[in-house]
């Protein structure tokens, strides 16, 4: 009876919550281009765009004017539809992602508990995989309807790289779902409550490091971000699946691979670095209002997702483009035994250690009694 | 065949071993090269703010010089033209008439000089001829421009302003 509980002030709170999110996000990815050039520019001995606002800031304002006005063309031959369809797809399942995600610990606003969370569906990490593997629509489509050899062709690879290698992924993860025992990202998080307890880091990353790799590896072939940037090779296929894009459709793709690159930052960071919660935690929950530690944990969870994007464009621009058969050999090959290897093991230690149960689990059975005294309270009430 | 320096290196064609494969440990090595590059003195130079020390011996545009009182030193003799292996400078000689005398210093004079920016090559040949030194070329590079015709700098555009009828 869940679902009755929806009132105004809920659509209300949901509503700031989402359009929060997604101008955050879509503020994130937009300096994240800029960063980009940076980043690039220093590691190359260059200085970068410095010259639209100090240090280049307006740059990527820049970047999406000049996208808008420029002319928009639609090749004759292609399927006029879907050719739209193609980029609008890829920004829809990009920014659809951050629905699941916990920004934030609960806060106490305006006498009642808002959660930073548009949804805590108990299926968390399904959806997320669900939308990602639906990005692929999009670049498959974009391809497709180009009409244009180089775009198909680069369309297949995308598909093929995203289905070969979304299945390590899986395979990974399913090692840290029989951890946590959980789908769901808030319990995820909460299970890696503050840093350090009962003698052992509480952060997935320590429990999983083999997990954490493979799903990294997996994540930047996902993201189609180098060394796994095949489907828009440059120098191949002159730009791949939006060779034939222009104007603010190509800024969608462009676009819609840094908002990508946030969201998946933000759920490696959710899964293997402890989402929002950092070391000391407590004490300075005990120290502080609630609506600055919800601040602060919020300000971790950015740290975090910053080092990481900082991370991906590292190795951008430090290692080459994989050949397509090391490609295919690699995520076939070697992530997904290993993937299968750190499975089976996560299981066998989870199945022997069972007798004492982990912190870990402990917590859930807290979880599930005060859930359990929550139904009866609720109950009471209607009765 | 004897080798003639020491720098060549034997291409290594062994099979990789485990750790070359596993590509872990170039990686690193790769990242440590890019993390050494930030730290490094960045080689761009901004332009419009920070310019380049030119050498001593660089040639830009010309001027047309003039003497100590800010008469005119050229005396349209023609052996700048003469000498311009790209043919760049044209020239009408005039007649100084009475009155002129604190304009042009001596009694020949040169009514028009272009010089057709497009041609020259920046010799200096034209600055060794002159044996009024009249000619210079300075350090200023060529501004770019939309239309050819602008790039024939007329006299007015190459001669040095007057300093001594200012002062």
């Amino acid at each position: 009876m869940l679902l009755l509980q929806i009132d105004t002030a809920l659509i209300i709170e949901k509503a700031i919550l989402i359009s929060v999110i997604l101008m955050g996000s879509l503020g994130v990815a937009m300096y994240a281009t800029w960063a980009e050039r940076k980043v690039a520019a220093i590691m190359q001995d260059r200085l970068g765009p410095n010259r639209a606002g100090p240090f280049g800031l307006f740059q990527p304002l820049a970047d999406g004017l000049k996208l808008f006005f420029k002319e928009e063309i639609i090749p004759d031959r292609s399927t006029r539809f879907i050719f739209i369809l193609g980029p609008c797809l890829a920004m829809l399942t990009a920014t659809m992602t951050s629905a699941v995600l916990p920004w934030g610990p609960d806060v106490e606003m305006f006498g009642r508990t808002v959660s930073l969370q548009v949804a805590d569906i108990n299926i968390g990490i399904l959806f997320v995989f669900g939308v990602v593997s639906l990005g692929v629509y999009g670049v498959m489509l974009g391809g497709w309807a180009s009409n244009n050899k180089f775009s198909l062709l680069s369309s297949i690879r995308a598909a093929s790289q995203a289905i070969s290698y979304e299945l390590a992924m899986g395979i990974s993860l399913i090692a840290l779902l029989m951890m946590t025992g959980s789908l769901s990202l808030k319990d995820i998080v909460e299970q890696q409550h503050g840093f350090w307890h009962d003698g052992y880091f509480t952060w997935n990353f320590f429990k999983q490091p083999l997990g954490f790799f493979i799903f990294l590896i997996c994540a930047f072939a996902e993201l189609n971000r180098a060394p796994f940037d095949l489907p828009e090779c440059e120098s191949e296929l002159n730009m791949g699946y939006h060779q034939e894009y222009s104007s603010m459709k190509l800024g969608f793709y462009l676009f819609a691979e840094y908002i990508n690159m946030f969201i998946s930052s933000a759920i490696i960071s959710t899964l293997f670095f402890g989402g929002y919660n950092f070391p000391f935690m407590d004490k300075v929950q005990a120290a502080v209002p609630g609506g600055v530690f919800a601040l602060a944990c919020v300000g971790a969870l950015m740290t975090k997702v910053v080092c990481m994007i900082l991370f991906f464009m590292f190795i951008r621009w430090t290692l080459p483009r994989f050949r397509y058969d090391q490609l295919m050999k690699l995520g076939w090959r070697t992530l997904i035994p290993l993937a299968l290897v750190n499975m089976l093991v996560t299981g066998a230690v989870i199945l022997f250690t069972m007798e004492n149960p982990k912190p870990s689990e402990k917590k859930t059975t807290e979880q599930i009694e005060t859930e359990l005294k929550k139904a009866q309270a609720y109950n009471g009430k209607v009765n | 065949m004897e080798k003639l320096t020491n720098r060549s290196v034997q291409v290594n064609r062994n099979p990789m071993t485990i750790s070359e494969r596993a590509y872990i440990p170039s990686i690193l090595k790769g990242l440590s090269i890019t993390l050494g590059h930030i730290f490094k003195k960045k080689a761009t130079v901004s332009y419009p703010e920070e310019k380049r020390p030119f050498s001593p011996v660089f040639r830009g545009l010309h001027i047309l010089n003039r003497d100590e009182e800010g008469k005119e030193r050229c005396t349209a003799c023609g052996l700048c033209a003469l000498a311009c292996p790209a043919e760049a400078i044209t020239m009408e000689a005039a007649e100084r008439k009475p009155g002129e005398e604190n304009l042009y210093r001596e009694e020949k004079y040169a009514a028009k000089y272009e010089i057709n920016m497009l041609r020259c090559i920046f010799c200096g040949y034209c600055e060794e001829a002159c044996p009024k030194d009249a000619i210079y070329l300075t350090e200023t590079v060529m501004p770019s421009n939309y239309t050819r015709k602008s790039f024939i700098y007329k006299k007015d555009d190459l001669l040095i302003p007057n300093t001594n009828k200012q002062g």
